[in-house]
């Protein structure tokens, strides 16, 4: 087996670490030319949402609505009830934290607003708990008819995206302050579909391990199940989990065949109701014999490089791989 | 009750006779359901009827036009009167008031808007409908200015005064005279009474009127049950594109038109029983509708108000 060649050719070199939220100005500046119906609300953070761009181009479009987030959502409310289609756009923490207005003025109503949170997780680095994003996957995905997605990189980003305007519902997109290597896509497996998540890794049936990586965590888990793969003499699975909400379901019952008896959940959320809280969910009602576990955050976020954070919180290729092999040798040992 | 009722015929809602109607039908919901809330249903039928009769453009069989007039009712508790108030516009049967918050039916106990279109969105937390018709009123003027529709919609927003103590609607208000959507019409239904207590002694609005000046807002104080006077000035208004939006403070009683009722607190949610119905059409119409004889039960169907029923009459 050449493992090096089957996890590094999972990232395309080609291209430049981006991130997602800028990958997601640019591309709605652009759908803002095809689509006329597409407008922007921003509260006073469009330089950091990367709203910034569209607002250069379509003055008469984008809404500044100032520090007031609970007005942006229900005004955004609005907008989509007259017939645009509105990007609302915040921080996640602080957008998500409006969860009232969410759950009324959008979901409840039915409202086509596409709300778009930046700064997920401790990735974020100095600014802290406050700014960090860290339970808004599991705010979003309680709320029925609510679509939600966390992308890897560019091309899931900007994907979504194009998906999101021509999808007639409410949406969360979420983003990263950091940078994101783009992933490979093989040319025959580009279309991107509603609820299908991405097998970075060759599909091996005899695999014995499983990772399910979302967002910003999809990079350093794949680096992680390289270093497992040469440690264990063993293939991993590594999934790119974009869609949170619907999530894919028939990739859960293929390996659910199949006998990888860890499986593991990454993201940068904490470890109830995200990625981890719903693949538990899944397994538990299925009656899936292999364990679960959850790599994510399980306390208040702090301040630090986000080198540091990211140390500190075990996301690092090396953090991933000292937790899951631990895991994997305690279900071994017992 | 509702079995023979029709809507009085008369050509204008704002008539003696249609705000009778349209009180009795509010509280016949109301005793149906068995819960409800009244006292801030009552304040409402004025200004509802004022702005329903002849300011706001819609069409009975084209119910969502693109460039229809819109409502929203941000004090969702009060909804019973804005049933009332579409069905006798003739947007749906009077029998089906008698469905109020009753399970899948559209009249929910507060607007839902995905059972029910012509609520425009979903209310009843209070203090966001004001910001969705803020959105409404810039995505019309966003789509009047591009060709999109052919006249520039108006959008009513009624808000309670309890509902003034919500942040979202002054970060609303805020946003509002930043924007200038003239077409946004916002009316606070001025009742000076919520759940616990008086407005005045849970939490003050006043000086109401200079705060909604400061917030550069076209404000107009006005009788609240004076329907002339609310229907003057509501036709009187120049819906412009750019403009300061209007805020009405329209002064009401609680429990309007039923001097039991007539309180800032003890009908707020409460269903009136049997008894207090009959009292309360009874002052409405200085009688019971209709006769029934003597030794007779009261049937639950109250009311197939003859009054207004009758051939010839109205």
């Amino acid at each position: 087996m050449n493992s090096a060649n089957v996890y590094q050719s999972a990232f395309d070199k080609t291209q430049k670490a981006k991130a997602s939220r800028l990958s997601f100005g640019e591309e709605l500046a652009e759908l803002g030319s095809v689509d006329s119906r597409i407008v922007v609300l921003d509260a006073d953070l469009s330089k950091s949402t990367r709203t910034d761009i569209f607002a250069g181009k379509f003055a008469d479009r984008f809404f500044n609505m100032g520090i007031a987030e609970a007005n942006l959502i229900g005004t955004a409310a609005g907008l989509a009830n007259a017939g645009m289609i509105p990007f609302a756009a915040s921080f996640g923490c602080f957008l998500t934290g409006r969860f009232d207005q969410i759950r009324m003025s959008v979901a409840f109503a039915g409202a086509n607003v596409k709300l778009v949170g930046t700064h997920a997780g401790v990735g974020i680095g100095e600014d802290g708990h406050s700014q960090m994003a860290l339970e808004d996957l599991t705010l979003m995905r309680v709320l029925p008819g609510m679509t939600v997605f966390q992308p890897a990189d560019d091309y899931d980003t900007r994907s979504f995206l194009k998906w999101s305007v021509a999808h007639k519902g409410p949406v969360y997109m979420r983003l990263t302050r950091q940078n994101l290597p783009a992933l490979a896509r093989k040319k025959d497996a580009q279309q991107f579909s509603v609820g299908k998540w991405q097998l970075l890794t060759e599909g091996n049936s005899e695999s014995p391990i499983v990772v399910f990586a979302t967002g910003s965590l999809v990079g350093p888990s794949i680096e992680a199940a390289e270093k497992l793969s040469q440690k264990l003499n063993a293939s991993i699975e590594v999934v790119n989990a974009n869609w949170i909400q619907p999530y894919d379901e028939f990739m859960l019952s293929e390996f659910a065949e199949r006998k990888a008896k860890l499986w593991v959940s990454v993201e940068d959320h904490y470890v109830t109701g995200g990625l981890g809280g719903l693949i538990s969910e899944w397994m538990a009602s299925r009656g899936c014999p292999a364990r679960l576990l959850k790599i994510g955050v399980s306390d208040f976020g702090q301040s630090g490089t986000p080198e540091v954070n990211s140390q500190a919180y075990g996301f690092t290729p090396e953090g991933i791989f000292e937790k899951i092999s631990l895991a994997f040798e305690n279900l071994n040992s017992r | 009750m509702f079995m023979n009722f029709q809507w009085p015929r008369v050509d204008s809602i704002t008539q003696p006779d249609s705000l009778k109607a349209i009180r009795q039908t509010i509280l016949e919901q109301i005793f149906l359901a068995k819960s409800g809330h009244p006292g801030g249903s009552l304040s409402l039928v004025e200004i509802l009827a004022s702005i329903f009769d002849k300011n706001f453009e819609h069409t009975v069989t084209n119910p969502e036009r693109p460039d229809r007039d819109r409502f929203i009712l941000s004090k969702g508790h009060g909804v019973p009167a804005l049933y009332s108030i579409l069905s006798s516009l003739g947007f749906f049967a009077p029998e089906e008031l008698r469905n109020l918050r009753k399970f899948g039916h559209f009249l929910q106990g507060h607007p839902d808007k995905r059972r029910f279109s012509l609520m425009e969105t979903s209310t009843g937390s209070l203090g966001q409908g004001a910001s969705v018709g803020l959105g409404l009123a810039l995505g019309l003027r966003l789509a009047f200015s591009k060709g999109q529709i052919s006249r520039l919609p108006r959008v009513y927003v009624v808000l309670g005064d309890g509902e003034m103590q919500e942040g979202q609607v002054w970060e609303c208000l805020m946003a509002a005279g930043k924007f200038k959507p003239g077409n946004l019409i916002f009316i606070l239904d001025r009742n000076r009474g919520q759940i616990d207590g008086s407005v005045e002694e849970i939490m003050s609005l006043d000086p109401l009127e200079d705060k909604l000046k400061a917030f550069n807002l076209n404000v107009s104080t006005l009788d609240g049950h004076d329907v002339s006077a609310l229907t003057r000035f509501f036709a009187s208004l120049e819906v412009k594109s750019e403009s300061r939006p209007t805020f009405v403070v329209a002064n009401t009683l609680k429990g309007k038109g039923i001097s039991f009722m007539e309180h800032p607190t003890a009908w707020h949610g409460v269903a009136p029983k049997k008894i207090e119905l009959e009292r309360a059409l009874w002052e409405l119409f200085g009688g019971l509708p209709k006769e029934i004889p003597e030794g007779e039960p009261i049937p639950d169907c109250i009311s197939p108000f003859g009054r207004l029923t009758l051939k010839g009459e109205v």
